[in-house]
């Protein structure tokens, strides 16, 4: 929910037994980070210590939204972190002076149920600066419905790092998140499931122009853009520029872009990218998946197209009774702890050896997808 | 035909890239938040008679960033070093868009530092009507366009920014956008204490605008002539954000005037 966690804090009262699982607050918006640090640990004493949490970088266009200079991105993070970390774990009062955030006197009314604070959880679409400082910090890193192929190369990346680090990666060091949906009948999924690419899908979050604001990427992010072939200052050529009658005009060809959605979408199943069906041709995609990448955790994203409550309750039922007790019991045949079984960076890394796998690249060729 | 150099300054605890051409008196100008665009008309016929200095703000390519520069008051205290260490002043200066913000910072500070100051549709005042261009949430394409005119009746323009770009000018470009957001994003392009600052400054200053300036709003000229008493406008009609490209003749004898005294 973003920055609102009003809805975390009532799940924290109102449930007893699952984790609130909230790892998308974007730390270079915030403003007041101490606020940050005090809310969350709230939820944490309410919840009698469920919380997970994790932050994004937020998305190009929450930096205009939320009037964040994106040029400070990176370092605001950065900050926001190290210093919500010291808010939980350093006995107040003491003087914060940083660069972004100023407190003579940190002194938190609320600290965290947990010791020394809750297990921190990092969601990405695969920046390699996250997934590096996610290892440096033995932080889960979290796929967002990322390319299979290129999670697999991150988490390999990841897991180097580790080793460098003097750790051994496993499970418990990724999820994964996948778009997820289901119905009694596969052409009733396969109906529903079409409004995963409502509004232009995962790919139209915001604008193109607020995709990236100036200074959001890094300077090496910004030179691999550059290197991208067909670049024009206007968008046309200079002869096209002098000759052209609509100057101004940018013209849609919605026709055009919903065939272009629609194609998208069929890839996206055949990529494993989003997963629609019954349960019987759920599952062994989802078993792929987990096989694959070997995640310890794996989240499923429900549709943010119009889609009636009767039919989400169907979905996740047919998810709850007849898919996840099987996943369930694949997990553990495939050996694959959480973060609550094993503390992520704690298999340490013997140098001289070679690191074990953390992804198992076998099925991809069957499936046209190596 | 170029008589320009780019050259390297060991000044004011850095290394300044800065653009030198044409002989004479020197003139210092500041460029746009988009950077330098190259030695054009305009360069060329003031050059017949003044020395021009261009640095390259640092940060956008060509100097390196000063990670301690966070607002445009900042910048303009380190060019005011600059002008200092080379002993420069009392110079005349030249100041486009947010280059005027900076001419405009460094005279408040210290109106000795100049001789006479000319603001190119200037931000850094909040205007007194109307809206500074928000030119960071636009694609290149929409923002290029928004600072002429008449793009296709510009033929500067199209030989900026016709052609295919090179990595490198995206490189350029876009870090000459990172840099503008991060000392400019808040308050957006303007300080609300420059005014006050500027009152009673005694220094001739002719405030330039295009009348069909769709970055900067006439609102600035204004709040920049209520704050300067005595301020002279040009206003060169037909002209967008970018006079000097736009209507090099115009613009080049309107500085020319002014600077004659």
């Amino acid at each position: 929910m973003g920055s609102v966690m009003n809805v975390e804090a009532s799940i924290a009262r109102i449930t007893k037994k699952p984790k609130i699982v909230l790892i998308g607050n974007p730390l270079p918006v915030l403003k007041h980070p101490l606020r940050m640090a005090e809310e969350l640990a709230e939820i944490d004493l309410i919840s009698r210590g469920r919380l997970v949490t994790g932050w994004v970088r937020g998305a190009g266009s929450e930096q205009f939204f939320n009037n964040a200079n994106p040029a400070y991105n990176r370092e605001l993070f950065n900050e926001a972190h190290d210093f919500i970390i010291q808010a939980w774990t350093r006995p107040g009062p003491w003087r914060y002076e940083g660069k972004h955030f100023n407190y003579r006197h940190v002194n938190p009314w609320a600290l965290p149920y947990q010791k020394p604070h809750p297990q921190m959880w990092i969601p990405g679409v695969l920046s390699p600066e996250t997934v590096q400082w996610c290892a440096e910090h033995r932080y889960p890193y979290i796929g967002l419905g990322t390319a299979i192929g290129p999670t697999c190369d991150l988490w390999d990346f990841y897991a180097d790092a580790a080793a460098h680090l003097g750790y051994q990666a496993g499970p418990e060091n990724f999820g994964y998140l996948v778009p997820t949906f289901l119905a009694e009948t596969e052409e009733r999924a396969q109906e529903l499931g079409r409004n995963f690419a409502f509004g232009g899908g995962q790919n139209a979050f915001s604008r193109p122009e607020h995709t990236l604001p100036p200074g959001y990427n890094s300077r090496d992010a910004i030179r691999r853009l550059a290197r991208q072939p067909g670049g024009s200052w206007l968008g046309v050529s200079a002869d096209k520029l002098g000759g052209s009658r609509h100057d101004d005009e940018e013209v849609t060809d919605f026709d055009e872009v919903r065939t272009k959605l629609t194609a998208g979408y069929k890839k996206s199943q055949q990529n494993l990218q989003t997963i629609i069906g019954t349960p019987k041709t759920v599952l062994p995609k989802l078993k792929t998946l987990m096989r694959v990448l070997r995640p310890g955790v794996l989240i499923v994203f429900n549709i943010q197209g119009p889609v009636g409550n009767e039919d989400r309750m169907t979905s996740m039922r047919l998810l709850a009774q007849e898919v996840m007790p099987e996943m369930r019991e694949y997990a553990r045949e495939l050996d694959l702890p959480d973060s609550f079984t094993r503390t992520p960076g704690s298999v340490a890394f013997r140098s001289g050896s070679k690191r074990d796998p953390v992804v198992d690249r076998s099925p991809l060729s069957q499936l046209g997808l190596a | 035909m170029a008589n320009w150099t780019e050259e390297k300054i060991s000044v004011a605890g850095t290394e300044l890239a800065m653009i030198k051409g044409g002989s004479g008196k020197p003139l210092l100008i500041f460029h746009d938040e988009l950077g330098y665009t190259g030695w054009m008309t305009w360069n060329m016929e003031l050059a017949e008679t003044r020395q021009l200095l261009m640095p390259l703000q640092p940060g956008f390519g060509k100097t390196p960033r000063l990670d301690w520069v966070r607002t445009y008051r900042d910048l303009a205290g380190f060019y005011s070093r600059v002008v200092r260490e080379l002993h420069l002043d009392p110079v005349d200066v030249i100041g486009f868009s947010a280059g005027g913000y900076i001419a405009a910072e460094m005279a408040a500070a210290d109106p000795r530092i100049f001789s006479r100051m000319i603001l190119v549709a200037p931000m850094g005042i909040k205007p007194a009507e109307g809206e500074i261009m928000d030119i960071f949430p636009m694609t290149m394409r929409t923002h290029l366009r928004a600072t002429v005119a008449d793009p296709l009746h510009t033929p500067e323009f199209t030989k900026i920014y016709g052609g295919e770009m090179t990595p490198a000018q995206f490189e350029a470009f876009e870090e000459a956008r990172s840099e503008s957001a991060r000392i400019g994003w808040e308050p957006y392009m303007h300080n609300p204490s420059l005014p006050h600052l500027l009152e009673g400054l005694s220094l001739p200053t002719l405030l330039m605008w295009g009348s069909r300036d769709r970055v900067v709003p006439r609102g600035c000229i204004d709040a920049y002539r209520r704050a300067i008493k005595g301020a002279q406008v040009q206003v060169i009609e037909g002209a967008g954000h970018r006079p000097e490209i736009e209507n090099s003749a115009e613009f080049a004898k309107g500085v020319t005037n002014f600077l004659k005294g």
